[in-house]
């Protein structure tokens, strides 16, 4: 007899459609106008798309396995973020500029990374956190209380804008499908994609089937420290100004919307897929205790409660018995 | 005679690093303010770090489990306003005393709630406690929602005073918990809980009951996380339910620096101790050498970025040279 499973991925998103449809009979909810609803619905996966794509490069070190984490994504992301808007400065033709500097910024923090993880055999965790208070240090000397720089109107258009006035999808989710597209393709259909569970299943039996552990494990820091770089350039071209917070507010759930989407933190399994259903299940539940007007103090106890009987459900691990 | 060896002394004393870093963050620190060891300065320093130290003990021992605990800072925040609310700024040596075991009850309860999930269900720790460090925050956010309330002054003035033979109370505390420790560590208990970090399913082939002992290093974590709060909040005199949410990376940080591996199974308690004071001093250091505000972030990150760093450069140096 076959054990009932669900895979967590579809959990996810069966569990945002559930809560969804519920909240509809809150006092200040949908109600039973269905285009009310569609139009939630869509801005709430538009909202998602920003932890969506800054959770991509956490979930990429996640599988990668080796306590792989990603602490200096939040800072990243708000360095990008503040590079593009000085760099942009409001014009049209330097956003391929600004786009390309976010990439490589993030690139060179996350290869520095992969360097202090590979070659000196600092833990991941600390390794990025410590990266985490550099970057935010160049934030601040950078910053240097204001900043004076303003988006282009066309990633206003790009990002934060329907895809065409007839038809009211985000264009941000567009991007986020494409985007969720090629992460498939690197990890499901590529060398490197299989190289990286390789090495998040096992370092020694993959070095030993000819993966070149440590480039392996520097590429995966480095693209995860670009895909957050890039993550900042889509976040301010969304919200049109920075602050020295924006950035942080996204870290710990890139790493939730990981785990709720089934990617084992231990490494060596996991999804795009999945960190998508499980960055929409996070925002869905941020929007919803705040239209429910929570005060902080139970939006939060709500979260943490929320997200333990969501790994409890699936994230449970094996036990010593089996 | 034998030779110094390296090697040998890192391997057998994890600590060994630790102590040199502090040596030379305590010269510094001395040439930069020479009063450094006069008894009020240090007093006036050592209470600043008895809070981390604590926490640090905590976290050190459920790293050398095999686990982590996010959470530590939110039990900090919960003991915080469980005394700023209900003893006040006029209660009773008495009332005090009573709600010094109340928060004393609570830590330990919010450390059995992590430790139940994560040894009884099997979650991941890190996710694990990372859920419920919004259930504590909010929880505390809930007892006090905006900053206020407080201790007596005179409550407030014991911590901050009380130099018995003329050294801070704070070398006392420590002096107990190390003796502690040791005693711990000489237990069947201080094997076990080694063998459970070094390698869990071995030591479960081995009839340790790792469930049980995973379980009591949250439940020691909230334990320490319980007197981290009551000495933060005698130490300031206020409540302000954010007071602990930046200790708890802070705490992980003192471990690393202390050689306790994030691994879990290698290290101590000693070496987090040493390790805490050690974030103190490059703190002190960084207010006295009067660089640029702005620069402040920047330069204490990196100089902990090379403290993490530096154990492994020695050894890159040191492989090159046979």
């Amino acid at each position: 007899m076959r054990k009932f499973s669900i895979s967590p991925p579809v959990a996810a998103i069966l569990l945002a459609i559930v809560l969804f449809l519920l909240s509809g009979f809150l006092p200040n909810g949908y109600g039973s106008d269905i285009n009310v609803a569609i139009a939630q619905a869509t801005n709430i996966v538009r909202l998602a798309v920003f932890l969506g794509v800054i959770a991509a490069g956490q979930t990429l070190v996640i599988i990668s396995g080796f306590e792989g984490i990603d602490l200096s994504a939040g800072s990243v992301v708000t360095l990008t973020a503040i590079l593009t808007y000085v760099t942009v400065k409001g014009e049209d033709d330097k956003v391929l500029l600004a786009l390309l500097i976010s990439l490589v910024v993030g690139a060179l923090i996350g290869f520095v990374n992969g360097l202090g993880i590979t070659f000196l055999k600092i833990s991941p965790f600390v390794m990025t956190l410590g990266m985490s208070g550099v970057v935010t240090g160049l934030i601040i000397i950078i910053n240097h209380g204001n900043v004076s720089g303003k988006v282009a109107p066309i990633m206003t258009r790009l990002i934060a804008r329907p895809l065409s006035p007839d038809i009211p999808i985000p264009n941000a989710i567009i991007i986020w499908i494409i985007f969720g597209f090629l992460m498939w393709l690197l990890l499901e259909r590529s060398t490197f994609g299989k190289h990286l569970f390789a090495i998040g299943v096992n370092r020694v039996t993959a070095k030993l089937s000819g993966v070149n552990v440590t480039a392996t494990n520097l590429a995966v820091y480095t693209l995860a420290g670009a895909l957050a770089g890039f993550g900042g350039f889509l976040v301010v071209g969304n919200t049109g100004v920075v602050f020295i917070a924006l950035g942080q507010p996204f870290l710990f759930p890139s790493i939730a919307a990981v785990a709720v989407g089934g990617t084992l933190l231990s490494g060596g399994k996991g999804s795009y897929w999945g960190t998508m259903a499980g960055a929409i299940v996070l925002t869905l539940i941020t929007s919803l205790l705040t239209t429910m007007q929570m005060p902080d103090s139970v939006r939060r106890m709500v979260l943490g409660a929320t997200l333990l009987v969501m790994i409890s459900i699936y994230g449970r691990q094996r036990g010593f018995r089996q | 005679m034998k030779r110094f060896s390296w090697d040998e002394m890192m391997n057998r004393y994890p600590a060994f690093f630790a102590i040199i870093l502090l040596v030379v963050a305590l010269t510094i620190n001395f040439i930069l303010q020479p009063n450094m060891f006069a008894r009020d300065t240090l007093n006036s320093n050592m209470r600043v770090f008895l809070p981390i130290i604590l926490l640090s003990v905590g976290q050190a021992i459920v790293i050398l489990g095999g686990g982590i605990d996010i959470s530590v800072g939110g039990i900090v925040s919960i003991v915080n306003t469980i005394l700023a609310t209900q003893v006040g700024l006029n209660g009773s040596p008495e009332k005090m005393w009573t709600f010094v075991f109340v928060s004393i009850g609570a830590g330990i309860l919010a450390g059995a709630i992590n430790g139940f999930f994560i040894a009884f269900l099997r979650l991941q720790p890190i996710i694990t406690t990372y859920a419920t460090s919004f259930l504590y925050v909010g929880f505390a956010l809930f007892i006090l929602p905006n900053p206020g309330g407080g201790i007596p002054a005179e409550i407030a003035n014991v911590y901050r005073n009380t130099t018995p033979l003329g050294l801070p109370l704070a070398f006392y505390v420590i002096g107990v918990v190390l003796l502690v420790w040791m005693y711990i560590r000489s237990t069947r208990y201080g094997n076990y809980l080694y063998a459970v970090g070094g390698n869990a399913e071995a030591a479960y082939e081995t009839a340790v009951p790792v469930t049980w002992v995973l379980f009591s290093t949250y439940v020691a974590s909230g334990f320490m996380s319980a007197l981290a709060g009551i000495a933060i909040t005698m130490l300031s005199g206020s409540g302000n339910a954010e007071i602990g949410v930046p200790m708890t990376l802070t705490s992980i940080t003192a471990v690393v620096i202390g050689g306790t591996a994030l691994s879990g199974g290698v290290g101590g308690v000693a070496g987090p101790v040493v390790g805490a004071i050690t974030l103190g001093i490059i703190q002190n250091i960084i207010s006295f050498s009067r660089i640029d505000t702005w620069w402040e972030t920047f330069v204490k990150a990196s100089i902990i970025v090379v403290a993490l760093a530096a154990p492994g450069i020695i050894n890159l140096l040191r492989r090159k040279k046979v």
